[in-house]
């Protein structure tokens, strides 16, 4: 992409703060000063877009959900709904903020907090396009995971101090799922970098623009258990176990209400963007669409491509009932993990291989993507085969974890 | 003012300290484990203070001694906290001074 | 170091590493010890990106505030007749008067040692740098750690299980 350095380049919003911050530099403030402003600019635009983003997808989630479900959905305040999220903001705004008698009430108080943080804090190293960055850290990639990670803790401790135990029992099962489903979404990252050698994600992005590929193409495994796990670590609706109304009331939200409960909301909207984000760099290539970058601009490709992304987590959400916590744990162990480690171990071989032969990427890539998506259906359907349908009763008649968390015992049919 | 190594050093002995304070008089199994961890903690911003401070022959190998370090926290934590859960189930209590005799 | 931002950020991530410390020795709650402990970690992090050793910050979120903490919740969780109070032993005065002996003598250590000449400048990079050393100078003890967290995760699993 050729870019013009000057501010009015509307194909990259980086070069307006870049000129800003030059013009600043001009008029002789002390060094720190544009490192502060280019941050609080950064982050005001980050949580803008995400608020923003939020409020539509509110909106949008209901009317597609009804659609799928043949309803109609929110259509009374504005056209065709538009302003229900802004009758619902304004509801949960107003709304008082009750503190059961028994909380913790620090950690009642700070939960919805360090739920929200993590999610804010991740965005920070999404490339929007190709200088809009708020920090392209050449540790992007593992720092979304680790951000990510931190806010487990947090949902732990909206359940423990809420002194409730729906809440407690819907922490104990979203921290189980939380970190089995983490294991899987690390595994499935590492195969994108040992494909990529790096995980700075602008190299990423530019590494799928240099061989003129989308790593979908020749990650489709990956990309399949990231999807998976992802949607679990957002909490949306096929393994929304944590907050399953019909089991556990809300899970570990029960007891939060008004704009406390507005910030739960908040985070899981803001990580599914993430997630969407993280898709979109990874596997479907960024800020770039062969060339057509050029002429439009490259973040409203990638805002398309997030947005198809979530989009793709909404119909999941209409289609597929809700699993049981079981069937999702044993799905993770057995099931994500060994394909997630195969999927390593085969890219792992295929660079091994390019690297010793020296083969022109032109010939390489296609053969490997063709190769991939053949293992990875043969494995998925095989591992599917076996663990399913031949054998019907193979679940985890009995796991410790499950009691603990306190689902219903299953015992084995032979018993019965 | 200038920020140099010996800041990070006492950075470091102070979370050893109080990691140390910790160890000794918690009652608490999983407190002492904090304690353990703690002084983890002050270990590790020594090292990486040496590391980034110190011109050696080996720029980086306190942080790779890091890495290490870290990794061997994860998996010291994880069977301390077997260990608290079998002791629990065994005697109902995580306190370490009730756990005195060397049989189940 | 002597720029006026890494200054101010030296001090306000000593204050929350060394402050969330003590919050951790002091408070009685253990589910709060932990919170204190995570922000101690994360105060932690941020030294580590100051002393240019990003890979290693992220590390430290990743394993310390990420996995460790969520362990110590969960050992919390399944222990709880006996597990809410984290009270000291009768020997809190000697093991204070211990660590105190134990400060005094690193910082006097750190303090009045002659460190030699010292770099002005940070690393550019570590990630691929560490990665470059864990796989060839380094390797031997890469595969000892691996093995080692194999044991600790089968000691673990027989440890807690029941039969």
């Amino acid at each position: 992409m050729t870019l013009l350095d000057s501010w009015w380049d509307l194909r990259d919003l980086g070069h307006a703060v870049a000129a800003f911050l030059e013009w600043l530099g001009d008029r002789g403030v002390p060094s720190w000063l544009p490192y502060l402003v280019s941050t609080l600019v950064g982050l005001m635009a980050l949580l803008l877009w995400a608020l923003l983003s939020q409020l539509f997808f509110i909106w949008a989630e209901r009317r597609l959900l009804a659609r799928i479900q043949v309803r109609l959905g929110p259509n009374r305040a504005g056209p065709f709904g538009l302003l229900q999220p802004v009758a619902d903001a304004l509801k949960v705004l107003s709304k008082e903020m009750i503190t059961p008698r028994g909380a913790d009430k620090v950690l009642f108080w700070l939960a919805p907090i360090g739920v929200v943080v993590p999610a804010i804090v991740a965005l920070g190293v999404i490339p929007f396009g190709q200088r809009m960055v708020l920090a392209d850290l050449n540790v992007g990639l593992l720092f979304i995971v680790a951000v990510s990670s931190t806010a487990t803790l947090f949902v732990f401790l909206a359940g423990w101090g809420s002194a409730n135990k729906y809440s407690l029992l819907g922490a104990m099962r979203s921290v189980a799922m939380l970190i089995s489903y983490e294991v899987v979404q690390v595994l499935a990252l590492l195969a994108v970098a040992v494909f990529v050698g790096s995980i700075r994600l602008g190299d990423i992005v530019s590494w799928q623009g240099r061989y003129n590929t989308w790593l979908i193409f020749l990650q489709p495994l990956g990309l399949l258990g990231f999807l998976i796990a992802s949607s679990v670590e957002v909490n949306r609706t096929p393994s929304d176990i944590a907050e399953a109304e019909s089991e556990i009331v809300a899970g570990y939200h029960t007891e939060y209400g008004g704009i406390r409960w507005g910030m739960f909301q908040m985070a899981e909207y803001i990580a599914g963007f993430v997630v969407a984000a993280t898709v979109a760099v990874l596997w479907l290539g960024g800020w770039t669409l062969w060339g057509l970058e050029e002429w439009v601009p490259g973040w409203l490709i990638f805002l398309i491509k997030l947005y198809g992304v979530f989009f793709l987590f909404i119909w999941l959400r209409g289609t597929l009932p809700r699993l049981r916590i079981d069937q999702l744990m044993g799905f993770a162990w057995k099931f994500l993990l060994p394909l997630m480690l195969l999927n390593v171990l085969l890219a792992g071989l295929e660079m091994v291989v390019w690297k010793e032969t020296e083969a022109p990427a032109e010939v390489v890539l296609p053969i490997w993507a063709v190769g991939n998506i053949a293992i990875g259906v043969g494995l998925v359907v095989g591992w599917a085969l076996l663990m399913g349908h031949l054998r019907p009763r193979n679940r985890p008649a009995r796991s410790l974890l499950v009691r603990e968390v306190g689902q219903i015992y299953y015992r084995p049919l032979e018993e019965v | 003012m200038e920020v140099g190594l010996e800041h990070f050093l006492v950075i470091g002995a102070l979370l050893f300290g109080i990691g140390l304070l910790l160890s000794l008089s918690k009652r608490n199994l999983i407190g002492v484990l904090m304690g353990i961890e703690l002084m983890f903690n002050g270990a590790n911003v020594t090292l990486v203070a040496f590391a980034r401070f110190l011109e050696g022959a080996e720029a980086l190998a306190g942080q790779v001694l890091v890495v290490f370090a870290i990794t061997i926290a994860a998996a010291e934590a994880a069977v301390a906290l077997a260990i608290a859960m079998a002791l629990y189930r065994r005697r109902q209590t995580v306190d370490v001074d009730r756990a005195d005799i060397l049989r189940g | 170091m002597t720029g006026v931002g890494e200054v101010a950020a030296f001090w306000i991530l000593a204050t929350i590493t060394v402050g969330s410390a003590v919050v951790v020795a002091l408070v009685r709650d253990l589910v709060r010890a932990v919170v204190a402990l995570v922000g101690s970690f994360l105060g932690v992090a941020g030294l580590f990106i100051l002393l240019s050793a990003e890979f290693l910050a992220v590390v430290q979120v990743l394993i310390y505030a990420g996995a460790i903490s969520i362990l110590m919740v969960f050992a919390i969780a399944l222990t709880p007749r006996s597990a809410r109070d984290n009270a000291e032993t009768a020997m809190r005065w000697l093991a204070l008067a211990l660590a105190l002996a134990m400060v005094g003598l690193l910082i006097a250590v750190a303090t009045v040692t002659e460190w030699g000449p010292q770099a002005k400048e940070g690393f550019q990079e570590t990630a691929s740098a560490i990665g470059e050393a864990l796989l060839n100078r380094y390797v031997l003890p890469f595969e000892v750690a691996s093995v080692l967290l194999l044991a600790a995760m089968l000691g673990a699993v027989v440890m807690v299980r029941e039969d």
